[in-house]
């Protein structure tokens, strides 16, 4: 068997192999919710209407879909230069951290300066936990995989560490978590009454801005070239370690901004229990989105409506919520694989 | 003084020697599928499912080797998988290693919650008991470290044998190793490079999936979320701390775990001066200090995460 690349990509193909990834996910998670003794078309529908079925389950899968988002597009940034960052985790949670830090009443300014503020602290906390790693890579030649992937416990722990010491809030009966972020610092409802916040309507500008920054500017183009050769873009000139540290601050600081929307426009304070894995379901999200900033935007929506969906369904039928993420895990292994089908064919011989 | 003295208990090194159990297997596995070429980033989640599936087979009835050949057989059920798609469809090592170990942990969550529904606390299984080894257990200090362990452990110490025996000295080996270096050559030789690749990962898979059955059949009796806790993120520093060699690599093992067995006991020693998320920071920290140390004199294989194709070169 060999594969052999595809003279032209076919839009009819992309989309037709992308329907059988979904359907391949969806048949496989068939397999396992009969084994839980349910109808799997009972149960899907079930998922489809918790993710959507009224105005409450839409908004709940926007407003979890919004973490997504920012740490889809971490990973889409990252991982177009070649840069491995799967450390999403971390860096949310750093810019969790920084949020609480300057929001619970250190900083006492307007809105409109504080929540600007805030978010530069916090992307700039998020990027420099990039960045380590990344030098690590550049300088001395260590695998920023292990590295990334290594901090996201070191940063857990110190969380915990900051929870149940400076940042313990006195009057949280002991549990460890943070004070609340003054009003100041709040990102506003969209309706009024409902989750959905300001945080989700900055995550579309967040995909629109790396949209622009990889099509348009020249640090997409070079960021593009490094993934696709390193060798062959530091040959054209390309210096290809400053790019690379440039990726690191740029994905890390929007993996941070996760952390920050999650505190500032929903939770209102820091728990070690903050983020479900949101960094590590970026990764499935990128790739759902074939590291395309705005495809990121769908991708997290989907991947949000199945978790929300899920959550639901795993309520009123008898199968465990779980089914989530092994739809998500799997639809990201068949998605690779039908991605990989677009650009060449398998010869048999 | 007190904090030196430790070092010189039998119970320390016994802990130690524990402690470094799992992560030997899940080494000796890393290293064999890296030694392939393939670097599999399933580890984590191969752990996982091994743990659960060979402590389930237990709590089922069967018993305990039964149990770890249920693991080792899932370990390697996850690596013909890994190994199907990164090998002769050359998909990124990284993307399905991550997508492995989130399918291999979000099946085994989803599988616990189904077959036990009702438990609020995991039951406990008779695991596997310490095993004197007659005459050898006398010695000081060794003895009881060595040598009253659990039949797992010293399976762990017989697998780095086997696995340096297997690499380097027999033809098997000798095509594992080729395949991780130099593929087309092997090809030449009239050996498929994809059936060398995909044996290799799934005999990795497996013992890393003993790795994880050791936690809940050895360590422990029962099965716990999140149980691996990164121990497959450090096997991974330690095969390139050994620089992908077996001997070395048990010794990486052996050192890290003395290391994480030494920070508990400095934890209790210093009464909670020092926050203890400090402590539990560094194996982390260390599996990373080592990893820049070593960096610059380290010799990947040369085809590590290199997919292969017939006829190219």
């Amino acid at each position: 068997m060999r594969l052999e690349p595809r003279a032209a990509s076919s839009l009819t193909r992309s989309l037709s192999l992308t329907v059988l990834a979904l359907a391949a996910a969806l048949v496989f998670a068939s397999l396992l919710v009969m084994a839980a003794g349910a109808n799997p078309l009972t149960v899907f529908w079930l998922v489809a209407k918790g993710a959507a079925g009224s105005q409450f389950a839409a908004l709940e899968t926007l407003t979890r879909a919004t973490p997504l988002i920012f740490t889809g597009l971490a990973v889409a940034v990252a991982f177009r230069a070649k840069l491995w960052n799967i450390g999403a985790e971390a860096q949310l949670y750093m810019g969790a951290v920084m949020t609480v830090v300057i929001g619970t009443g250190a900083v006492t300014i307007p809105a409109y300066g504080l929540i600007p503020l805030i978010m530069m602290a916090a992307m700039l906390a998020g990027a420099l936990v990039l960045l380590g790693p990344a030098l690590l890579k550049t300088r001395f030649g260590v695998d920023e995989v292990v590295t990334t992937l290594l901090l996201n416990f070191i940063v857990i722990l110190f969380v915990s560490l900051l929870l149940e010491g400076p940042l313990k809030d006195p009057t949280g009966l002991g549990w460890p978590q943070s004070e609340k972020v003054i009003a100041e610092a709040k990102l506003p409802r969209l309706i009024k009454g409902k989750r959905l916040h300001f945080g989700f309507v900055l995550a579309l500008v967040a995909a629109g801005i790396i949209w622009f920054i990889m099509k348009k500017t020249v640090l997409g183009y070079e960021m593009r070239a490094v993934g696709h050769n390193a060798e062959a873009a530091r040959f054209a000139g390309i210096p290809v370690n400053r790019v690379l540290a440039k990726t690191a601050l740029l994905s890390g600081g929007l993996a941070a901004l996760a952390g920050f929307s999650e505190v500032a426009g929903l939770k209102g304070n820091l728990t070690l229990d903050l983020s479900p894995g949101y960094g590590y379901t970026g990764i499935v999200v990128a790739m759902l989105a074939m590291l395309h900033p705005l495809g990121v935007v769908i991708a997290a929506i989907f991947v949000a409506g199945i978790f929300v969906g899920a959550d639901a369904m795993s309520r009123s039928a008898n199968v465990p919520s779980y089914i989530a993420q092994v739809m998500v895990a799997s639809a990201l292994l068949a998605m690779v694989t039908a991605m990989m089908l677009m650009r060449y064919r398998i010869r048999w011989r | 003084m007190e904090a030196f003295d430790i070092l010189l208990t039998a119970s320390f090194w016994a802990a130690a020697i524990r402690i470094a159990s799992p992560l030997i297997f899940a080494t000796m596995g890393e290293l064999i599928c890296e030694r392939a070429g393939v670097l599999n980033l399933g580890i984590e989640g191969i752990m996982t499912a091994g743990a659960f599936a060979g402590w389930f087979t237990v709590y089922l009835g069967f018993d305990l080797w039964t149990g770890v050949m249920i693991a080792a057989l899932t370990g390697a059920a996850f690596g013909l998988l890994h190994g199907v798609l990164t090998v002769p469809l050359g998909l990124s090592q990284h993307v399905i290693g991550i997508g492995i170990t989130l399918l291999a942990t979000s099946l085994t969550y989803f599988t616990y919650r189904l077959l036990l529904p009702e438990v609020s606390s995991p039951p406990k299984i008779e695991a596997f008991q310490p095993l004197a080894i007659p005459g050898l257990s006398e010695i000081p200090i060794l003895g009881p470290a060595l040598f009253e362990q659990t039949p797992l452990t010293y399976l762990a110490f017989v697998s780095v044998a086997v696995v340096a025996w297997v690499l380097y000295r027999t033809p098997a080996g000798v095509a594992v190793r080729a395949v991780g270096e130099n593929p087309s050559a092997v090809e030449a030789q009239g050996i498929s490079v994809s059936a060398v690749r995909i044996g290799a990962v799934m005999a990795g898979s497996a013992l890393m999936a003993i790795g994880g059955a050791f936690l809940t059949m050895s360590a422990f009796n029962s099965f716990f979320f999140e149980m691996i806790n990164g121990r497959g993120w450090i096997a991974i520093a330690l095969v390139v701390f050994g620089s992908w060699r077996p001997g070395k690599a048990l010794i990486g093992a052996i050192l890290f775990a003395a290391f994480d067995a030494y920070q508990v006991r400095l934890q209790q020693l210093t009464g909670g001066v020092i926050p203890y998320q400090v402590f539990l920071m560094m194996p982390y920290i260390l599996s990373i200090a080592a990893l820049v140390l070593v960096a610059r004199r380290v010799a990947y294989p040369k085809a590590l995460m290199v997919p292969y194709q017939k006829g190219e070169r």
